[in-house]
């Protein structure tokens, strides 16, 4: 087997693992579920995901020691994560490929000629390390998420290309998931794969972070792609697949080589060696963006993270819509580690988890955020996926005791994420004169955060209903007329005059059937006013039980704004957000 | 420069040739396509009216109590008392039994219908001869989750059951004739192709809106659609679904009862040990019976009445003269 045959078969053997780990990212124990994949291996294996959160939280979390290994493989053998194990990597080498096929030499040595615009990544990478590193707390924020490659194609395969798929009928179960701006989501993932057909490799050159960070990290490889001194006709071949555009023909910027080693292929005078000894032509062992471009970058950076809070989105005008999933850390903590992998997403049972979009500021994009109506239910009270699946642990794992307030964590009471709230003016009890409390019955907890009071209001009438014969369970009506079986619900009573109400079992139009008789002494005389009240129990929320799963939001019958809404007010996890005392 | 050749004669046909198919084809299509009403409202789709009747002639008004705190001794003794499973499954007939799985729930927490009653009440089945027995329901929560947590597909699948869970092609809408409120309303009514017996298993418990959930609210689980909107009129929708359901027969498990926080419950301090199984043709009979166990009257649950003036069946349960039976 050659080397290229082995390259390629790594490229297309990670690549299906990762789209594969993606897919089993789901609660079950089918072997196409989360039955014990290492479903976050690729985010693990990312040393930017590792670098950026070491920045921001001082700490390296679990499985993100991984990165050690890529760390070590690259410090010997340069960036070969990139050309045999990036799964974005294969995907962006194939569609450049796919640009590439029948070109003309002249024309593919053009593109894949070294740029300096190729430094640009540098820049990206010190933007998103110094915005990590520096924030109005300490630590900032894990903007990297959105152009690290494992990240965004986790978080597009994840988000879009999945739900996408099963909306076409493929591997759904059930109804379909929704999954809000998955469009946009899309968007930038084609866009990037798009741009191969400009240049191959497009975005591994010029844009991507985490390349950029391995370049720099192989600066002492071992083993390392370069000209023999001898041989070399000077033909030019071995840049016409050369993926990283390093100019093997001149001095060779190894930063920018990915380890294809098309150019050992090409090359026909054997004039190409993967060696210990330095290339023949010369080496350029780091990039040059510039140290004034650098400086920019790293200063723009750390303005970034406290920039965009001037709004106060972190402290007093925090959006009390941004409900996050049970264990979130504090908000900026949070914003600290959260890469927008989309891994919670994927991996909530009811599908709540959503990307929150613009409406809750660039710095929450594709953040999670609970949505009671795109999801198939609200967040399931004993469900404690999501934070068990967290790579980076902005959503920390809790034990079902914490999440619930029972054994240790009784004291704490259960772990709330925010609170209802009834919309007095929209929910049919309150507002409309209907019986309703759906949101009630499907309160999950025990006791129940929603309960009821009963009121009796007098019901509006098109005319003014007057006793006639009343008597027993039976009044006769000398005016008025009842709608055919309107009041016959169960709902509904006669209210009489001692405050005694009695339900009605059945009516006519000019007469009433009781379920009980009226006591000889509240007879209503005849010709006297006849009030008929509905029963109508109206919700209240108790806020020490209210533990803002929205369950009771997602069942709402009031559809398009529902008349029980959950915000972020009360939230466990930032005890300034407390609601009560 | 030479002037452009004027037109032939050969050049002239062929375009007036293309000319005129290009109208036409134009012309055909708009004439086609053309639309002088514009789009209609809603379509009014007539629905199948009603469900077919699975209740068995001679059996009517039969009814047992069970007490007792083992299910799959109860159920037993309930059924002898009524005259054995073989009075109400004969060899080769196809049941479907209707579970309440309407939460992802553990059956410790008698939210859902207990597995072990499921298991039983599918062997007595089979044992009668059955040919296939069906366990559905339409839950609230993911219904997937809702069969595993309860323990009700294991169960169910263990005594040899068919599992169908709902999927939008299972419903269609189905109208009860005479009905208000079941008007063209989406129906579980995939499970129910080829049955001939209906048995329906519920729990006994605590409901806010309604009073009570029992079997006769348990068939609120065959409705699809925004059913929620029933909460608004809950006594008739019930009364509704007892006249729409004709089932061979009930269960209704009251071994243990939730008094509080129904119907979801969610703690044992919700739950109290009533030790009594009801079994029997008439649901409403069953169901005010049931009630007993909740310490409610019949008049406190108006779907009650308004079903047995429905003709749905009887609320004074006592006239059909129960066998009382005890393990």
């Amino acid at each position: 087997m050659s080397l290229i045959t082995a390259r390629r078969a790594s490229q297309v053997f990670f690549t299906a693992l990762f789209l594969w780990f993606c897919a089993a990212a789901t609660l079950g124990e089918r072997f196409s579920e989360l039955s014990g994949w290492p479903v976050n291996l690729f985010l693990e294996l990312d040393p930017l995901v590792a670098l950026a959160t070491l920045l921001s939280t001082h700490t390296l979390y679990r499985g993100l020691l991984w990165a050690l290994l890529t760390v070590c493989v690259t410090i010997l053998l340069g960036r070969v994560f990139c050309g045999w194990v990036c799964p974005f990597g294969a995907m962006h080498q194939f569609v450049g490929w796919l640009g590439m096929r029948g070109r003309s030499l002249p024309a593919r040595l053009e593109k894949n000629r070294f740029l300096p615009a190729q430094n640009l990544k540098v820049l990206v990478l010190a933007f998103f390390l110094a915005a990590a590193a520096l924030g109005p707390a300490g630590g900032g924020s894990l903007w990297a998420g959105l152009l690290d490659p494992i990240c965004l194609a986790q978080r597009s395969v994840n988000l879009a290309l999945l739900p996408f798929l099963e909306r076409l009928g493929v591997a759904a179960r059930g109804e379909p998931r929704l999954a809000q701006g998955a469009l946009a989501i899309a968007a930038v993932f084609l866009a990037a794969l798009l741009l191969n057909l400009h240049r191959p490799r497009f975005f591994c050159r010029f844009l991507c972070p985490l390349g950029a960070l391995l370049g720099l990290i192989g600066r002492f490889a071992l083993l390392r792609i370069g000209r023999t001194a001898e041989a070399c006709s000077g033909c030019g071949l071995c840049e016409r697949a050369c993926e990283g555009a390093c100019a093997p023909t001149g001095r060779i910027r190894t930063p920018e080589c990915v380890v294809c080693l098309n150019c050992l292929a090409d090359c026909r005078h054997g004039a190409i060696a993967l060696a210990t000894r330095p290339s023949a032509g010369g080496e350029i062992p780091l990039p040059d963006p510039g140290r004034r471009a650098v400086l920019a970058a790293l200063v723009s950076g750390a303005a970034l993270v406290p920039l965009g809070r001037v709004g106060g989105s972190t402290a007093a005008a925090w959006s009390p819509s941004l409900v996050r999933p049970p264990g979130a850390l504090a908000e900026e903590e949070f914003l600290a580690r959260c890469i927008r992998c989309g891994q919670c997403m994927r991996v909530c049972p009811t599908h709540v988890i959503q990307p929150a979009g613009l409406e809750e500021g660039f710095e929450a994009l594709w953040t999670p955020k609970l949505d009671f109506r795109a999801g198939r239910s609200g967040c399931q009270h004993t469900c404690i996926a999501c934070g068990h699946l967290c790579p980076t642990a902005a959503i920390r794992p809790l034990r079902l005791e914490e999440r619930l307030g029972t054994a240790e964590f009784a004291g704490r009471g259960p772990l709330r994420i925010g609170c209802a709230f009834v919309d007095r003016g929209r929910c049919l009890p309150w507002a409309m004169d209907r019986p309703c409390i759906v949101c009630q019955e499907n309160c999950p907890v025990s006791p129940k955060a929603i309960f009821t009071r009963a009121v009796y209001p007098p019901v509006r009438m098109e005319e003014p209903l007057r006793v006639g014969e009343a008597g027993g369970e039976r009044i006769g009506l000398a005016a008025g007329r009842l709608e055919a079986g309107r009041f016959a619900t169960g709902d509904y009573f006669v209210q009489l005059a001692s405050g005694r109400r009695i339900r009605i079992r059945g009516h006519g139009e000019r007469e009433i059937e009781l379920s009980a008789a009226i006591p000889d002494t509240e007879l209503p005389a005849a010709g006297s006013a006849l009030e008929i009240a509905i029963r109508l129990q109206q919700p209240y929320v108790d806020p020490r039980r209210c533990i803002g799963c929205g369950v009771c939001e997602h069942e709402c019958p009031v559809l398009g704004k529902r008349a029980i809404r959950v915000t972020a007010e009360n939230e466990s996890r930032h005890p300034r957000h407390r609601m009560t005392l | 420069m030479r002037p452009a050749d004027p037109l032939n004669r050969r050049e002239f046909l062929r375009r007036a040739a293309g000319a005129g198919l290009g109208i036409a084809l134009a012309g055909g299509l708009s004439g086609l396509a053309f639309d002088p009403e514009g789009p209609a409202g809603l379509p009014r789709e007539e629905a199948k009216t009603g469900l077919p009747d699975f209740s068995l002639p001679g059996t009517a008004g039969r009814l047992a109590i069970a007490r007792g705190a083992e299910r799959r001794e109860t159920l037993g003794l309930a059924l002898r008392a009524l005259g054995g499973i073989e009075s109400f499954v004969r060899p080769g007939d196809r049941v479907l039994i209707k579970v309440n799985a309407a939460f992802a729930s553990p059956p410790i927490l008698s939210a859902t219908t207990h597995p072990d009653l499921v298991f039983e009440l599918v062997r007595l089945c089979f044992a009668a001869g059955a040919a296939a027995v069906v366990v559905t329901d339409n839950p609230i929560n993911d219904p997937a989750s809702c069969f595993a947590l309860s323990g009700i597909g294991p169960a169910a699948r263990r005594a040899g059951a068919a599992l169908v869970l709902p999927s939008e092609g299972l419903f269609t809408p189905v109208s009860l004739a005479g009905g208000s409120l079941i008007r063209n309303w989406p129906v579980l009514t995939g499970p129910l192709a080829g049955v001939t017996r209906l048995i329906g298993v519920a729990p006994v418990k605590d409901h806010h809106r309604s009073g009570a959930s029992m079997t006769l609210k348990n068939w609120y689980g065959l409705l699809g659609g925004r059913r929620n909107l029933f909460h608004q009129d809950v006594h008739r929708l019930i009364a509704e679904l007892a006249v729409l359901v004709r089932p061979t027969l009930v269960v209704l498990d009251g071994t243990t009862a939730m008094m509080t926080n129904g119907p979801t419950g969610g703690s044992l301090s919700d739950l109290r040990e009533t030790r009594t199984l009801i079994a029997g043709t008439d649901p409403v009979a069953v169901d005010a019976c049931g009630a007993e166990l909740l310490g409610k009257r019949p008049e406190d649950l108006p779907f009650l009445g308004a079903a047995e003036r429905a003709g749905a069946g009887t609320v004074d349960f006592r006239r059909l003269a129960p066998a009382e039976v005890s393990a």
